[in-house]
C-alpha cells in the first residue's frame, strides 16, 4: 500500500494536538480555582484553603510542564507538515502563534515564579496578585489559540493576494464569525475539567477518610461550580451549533448524520454512516427533533451532507459519533451535578459512597469530551483547513513523503509515550501523597521556567537519602 | 511604513535571537555532552545543578526564535521546516528528551542512570541536529516558486555532518568552559585539561569547514574573495579569541576561558551572517523576499517591543541569582 502524506500527517496532528490539548485544558480551570483558593485563604485565614491550594499549586506545576513540553513540536509542526498553508496564512497565523508564546514567557518570567515558590516569601497579597495574574494569563494564552482555530473555520478581516492571505483588518480576523463561540465554549469546558479533577480527587480523600475538612470544602464547592456550568455549557453548546450551521452546514450535517437536506429532520439516536451510499444504516431517531434543536421549528430545514460532492465532505461517521460522545459527557455532567443538588438536600452529599466513587469516576468524562468535541470542529471541516478558500491536500508541504510522514508520527509517538508515562506516573505520586506536609527538598534548582521543581515529590520510592558524593 | 524598514528590524531581532539562543543553549547542551566523561557521579550532579537554573530560560529564545520566523519572514519557516524535515524531529525529540531528564533526574533515584542517558544523548543529537542546520544554510535549498522541491534527506551531506560535529565540538567547549568558571577542585581541573584538547578539535574543524565552504557555496566564494575584504575581519577575530582563551586556560584563569569561547562564537556567526548577507533562504532569496506583510511585521513588532526587554531582564536576573561557584553536594533553596 502507498503511504500517504495527507493521511499520516492529519494523523499524527490529531496525535500531538490531543496530547498536547488535554494538559491546557486543565492547567486553565485549575489556575482559576488556585486563584480562588488562594483568595478565600486570603479573606478567611482559614489554613484548610491554604492546604488545598498548595495542593493544587502542586499538581498545576507538574501539568503546566507537561503542556509546555509537548506544546513544543506543536510550534514546528506547521512548517515541517503543513508548510504550504504557514506560507500562505504566516501574515496572521504567525502574529497570533508568537503572541500566544510571548504571553506564557511574560506569565512565566513575572507570575508564575512568585505563585509556585514564593509562599511565604513574599506578601500575602503579592502572591494572590500573581495567582490571579496566571489565571488571567491562561486565559490570554487561549485567546491567540483560539482566534488562529476560528480564523481557520471562518475566515474573516482578510484578503488572499498572490496565493497569500493579508490581514486587512486586525479586529475583525481576530474576532471573526466563530471566535467568541469557541472561546466560550472553551473556557468552560476548561472550568468543567478542573471542576470534575478536583471533585474527583476530593471524592477519592473523603473514601479514604483523608483531610476531610479541607476536602468537603472542595468537593462542595466544585460541586456548586458543576451545577451552574454544566448547564451553561449546553447552552452556549447550542449556540455555537447554530453559528456552525450559519457558517459551515455542511459540519452540522454530518455532526447529525443527515445526508439528504429536508424539512422536519429527525435527530438521531444511533446510526451508521455510509460515506459511499451516501446514507445511514441502522438509524434509531425522534422525529422533527433535529430540526427544533437546530432552527426552533418543527419543521425547519436542516441541510444534508449530500448538498457538496463527495470530495467537499468530512468524513461522517468520525463527526457523527464524536458529537454523541462529546453530548453524552455533557449529559452524564449535569446529571451528576443534579444527582449532587439532591444528595445535598437530603444531606449526604459526603457520605454517600457509591456518589463518591461515581464522582472519581466522572474525572475521566469532562476530557473525553473536550476531545471528542475538537474531533468534531476539525474533522468536520474537512476537507478545508481554512474553510472553504484552502483545502487539506493544497496545504500539506510539497515535498513531503509517505515514509517521512510515517517516521515521524512513530517517533512522536514513541516520544509521548515516554513523556506522558512519566508525567502520569509522577502526577499519581503527587496526588498519592495528597495534602501531606512536601518532601524534603533535595538537590532541586526552583524556578518557573521549571515548574515540576515546584512539586518536591520523589518520582520512585528510594529507600535511603540519594547519594550526595 | 516608509520610515523604518521593518524587514531589516526584525532580521536583527532574529539574528539577535538566534546568537543568544545559540550562546546560552550552547553551553548547557555541551556540558549535557560531556556528561558520561566526567570523572564521577558526584560530579555529574554539579554539572547538572551548573546549568539547571538557566538551561530552560535559554530555550525560551529557541520557541520564540520559531514562532517570530513565522510571523516574520516565513519562508524560512516553510522553507528550511520541510527540508530538514528529519532533522527538526531528532532536534525537538533531543531536547525533550533531555528536557524531561533534567526534571525527573533529581526527583528519581533507582532510574537516574536512564536519565543519565536521556540527558547525554538528548543533548548531543540536538547539538548535532543544529549543527546540520548551519551547514545545510550554507549548502542552500533546492527551492521554486517559494516552496521547498528537494528530498528528504538533502541536508545530510559529508559538509553538513562535519557542521553538525563542529557545533558539538563547539557546545562542548563552551560547556567545558562554563565548568572552569562555575566549578571548582576535581571537576575543574579537568575542565581545565579538556578545554584546549576540544578547542584543538573545533579550530581543526573550523578550518576544514572554511576550506570547504567557498567550493560549497558560490555566493560565499564571491564574497570572500571578491571586492569585500573587510569580511577577513571576523576569521581574524575569532582567532583572537581562540588565543586568547588558549593563554587563559594554561594560566588558570576562571572567567575569561568562558568569555573567549563566546568571542569566538560570535565572530564566527558574525563571519557567517556577513557572508551571506542578506540572503536568507538561500541560494536566491533575500530577507526581504522570505518576509510577511509589512502590517503583520508591525503588528507582532509592537508586543516584542515589550517582551524582549522583560526577557532579558529576566534572564539577566537569574543568571545574577545563581551567581558564583557550584558546589557539591548543594543545591539553590
Amino acid at each position: 500500500m502507498e503511504l500517504d502524506p495527507l493521511l499520516l500527517s492529519r494523523l499524527q496532528f490529531a496525535f500531538v494536538v490531543s496530547f498536547h490539548a488535554i494538559f491546557p485544558v486543565f492547567t486553565i480551570g485549575l489556575a482559576s480555582y488556585i486563584a480562588v483558593l488562594n483568595g478565600l485563604f486570603y479573606r478567611t485565614e482559614n489554613p484548610a484553603w491554604e492546604r488545598l491550594a498548595i495542593f493544587w499549586t502542586r499538581v498545576f506545576a507538574v501539568v503546566f510542564g507537561m503542556g509546555v513540553v509537548s506544546g513544543i513540536v506543536m510550534s514546528f509542526q506547521f512548517g515541517t507538515n503543513w508548510s504550504n498553508f504557514s506560507l500562505a496564512a504566516s501574515n496572521f497565523l504567525g502574529p497570533m502563534l508568537s503572541y500566544e508564546v510571548v504571553t506564557a514567557f511574560f506569565l512565566e518570567a513575572a507570575f508564575l515564579g512568585v505563585l509556585l515558590f514564593g509562599r511565604g516569601k513574599v506578601p500575602q497579597g503579592v502572591h494572590l496578585f500573581a495567582a490571579i495574574m496566571v489565571a488571567i494569563g491562561t486565559f490570554i494564552s487561549s485567546f491567540w489559540i483560539l482566534a488562529a482555530n476560528s480564523w481557520m473555520q471562518t475566515p474573516a478581516g482578510m484578503e488572499l493576494i498572490d496565493g497569500r492571505f493579508h490581514v486587512t483588518s486586525w479586529s475583525a480576523a481576530i474576532f471573526n464569525p466563530s471566535f467568541p463561540y469557541r472561546f466560550a465554549h472553551m473556557v468552560l469546558a476548561s472550568f468543567l475539567t478542573g471542576g470534575f479533577v478536583v471533585a474527583g480527587v476530593s471524592a477519592w480523600y473523603l473514601l479514604l477518610g483523608r483531610d476531610v475538612e479541607a476536602n468537603r470544602k472542595a468537593f462542595s464547592m466544585c460541586l456548586w461550580l458543576l451545577l451552574v456550568l454544566a448547564p451553561t455549557q449546553a447552552v452556549v453548546g447550542d449556540f455555537h451549533g447554530l453559528n456552525t450551521l450559519e457558517h459551515q452546514p455542511t459540519k452540522v450535517a454530518a455532526m447529525e448524520g443527515n445526508w439528504e437536506t429536508q424539512p422536519g429532520a429527525p435527530l438521531l439516536l444511533f446510526a451508521w454512516p455510509d460515506q459511499d451510499a451516501q446514507d445511514n444504516h441502522f438509524e434509531i431517531g425522534i422525529p422533527k427533533l433535529a430540526s427544533l434543536i437546530l432552527t426552533h421549528h418543527l419543521d425547519g430545514e436542516v441541510p444534508g451532507v449530500s448538498a457538496v460532492p463527495p470530495e467537499e465532505q468530512p468524513p461522517v461517521w468520525i463527526v457523527f459519533w464524536s458529537f454523541r460522545i462529546m453530548v453524552a459527557m455533557g449529559l452524564a455532567m449535569i446529571a451528576v451535578a443534579l444527582a449532587g443538588l439532591w444528595l445535598r438536600f437530603k444531606g449526604r452529599l459526603y457520605e454517600h459512597r457509591g456518589y463518591l466513587q461515581l464522582m472519581r469516576v466522572m474525572t475521566v468524562t469532562p476530557f473525553l469530551a473536550v476531545l471528542a468535541g475538537w474531533f468534531v470542529t476539525e474533522t468536520g471541516r474537512a476537507p478545508w483547513l481554512v474553510y472553504g478558500i484552502m483545502d487539506q491536500a493544497e496545504a500539506l508541504t510539497p515535498s513531503l513523503t509517505g515514509g517521512m510522514a510515517l517516521f515521524t508520527l512513530i517517533g512522536y509517538g514513541l516520544v509521548y509515550a515516554v513523556v506522558f508515562y512519566s508525567g502520569t506516573l509522577y502526577l499519581t505520586r503527587v496526588v498519592r501523597q495528597g495534602m501531606l506536609p512536601e518532601a524534603p527538598h533535595e538537590d532541586e534548582v526552583e524556578r518557573p521556567k521549571r515548574p515540576l521543581s515546584a512539586a518536591h515529590v520523589p518520582f520512585d520510592d528510594a529507600t535511603s537519602h540519594p547519594r550526595r558524593s | 511604513m516608509e520610515m523604518f524598514d521593518l524587514s531589516l528590524i526584525w532580521a536583527v531581532i532574529i539574528g539577535f535571537g538566534v546568537i543568544m539562543y545559540v550562546l546560552m543553549d550552547g553551553f548547557d547542551l555541551g556540558v549535557g555532552i560531556l556528561f558520561p566523561f566526567a570523572p564521577d557521579e558526584g560530579s555529574r550532579d554539579v554539572m547538572m545543578n551548573s546549568v539547571a537554573p538557566v538551561w530552560d530560560g535559554n530555550e525560551t529564545w529557541l520557541v520564540l526564535g520559531g514562532a517570530g520566523l513565522l510571523a516574520a519572514f516565513p519562508l524560512v519557516y516553510s522553507v528550511f521546516l520541510p527540508a530538514l524535515y528529519i532533522g527538526v524531529f531528532l532536534m525537538l525529540a533531543g531536547l525533550i528528551f533531555r528536557g524531561v531528564a533534567f526534571e525527573f533526574r533529581f526527583k528519581s533515584h533507582r532510574h537516574r542512570r536512564w536519565w543519565n542517558r536521556a540527558f547525554c544523548w538528548g543533548s548531543a543529537v540536538a547539538a548535532f541536529a543544529q549543527g546540520v542546520v548551519v551547514g545545510a544554510y550554507i549548502q542552500g535549498f533546492a527551492v521554486e516558486d517559494f516552496v521547498y522541491v528537494g528530498g528528504p534527506l538533502d541536508w545530510l551531506s559529508p559538509f553538513t555532518v562535519l557542521t553538525g560535529l563542529g557545533l558539538m565540538a563547539g557546545y562542548a567547549l563552551l560547556g567545558a568552559t562554563w565548568l572552569i568558571m562555575k566549578t571548582e577542585g576535581r571537576l575543574q581541573d579537568w575542565a581545565y585539561r579538556l578545554t584546549p584538547k576540544l578547542l584543538l578539535m573545533v579550530l581543526v574543524v573550523f578550518a576544514v569547514i572554511s576550506v570547504w565552504t567557498p567550493f560549497v557555496d558560490d555566493f560565499v566564494r564571491e564574497r570572500w574573495f571578491g571586492q569585500l575584504h573587510l569580511i577577513w575581519i571576523f576569521p581574524a577575530l575569532a582567532l583572537g579569541s581562540a588565543v586568547w582563551l588558549w593563554r587563559t586556560v594554561k594560566e588558570r584563569r576562571e572567567g575569561q576561558p568562558f568569555i573567549a569561547t563566546l568571542g569566538l562564537f560570535v565572530f564566527t556567526y558574525l563571519g557567517l551572517v556577513v557572508s551571506k548577507w542578506p540572503v536568507i533562504v538561500p541560494p536566491d532569496h533575500t530577507l526581504w523576499e522570505a518576509a510577511s506583510a509589512p502590517e503583520s511585521q508591525l503588528f507582532l513588532l509592537l508586543g516584542m517591543l515589550f517582551v524582549i526587554p522583560i526577557v532579558l531582564a529576566y534572564t539577566a536576573w537569574t543568571y545574577w541569582v545563581f551567581r558564583g561557584k557550584v558546589r557539591e553536594g548543594e543545591g539553590y533553596h
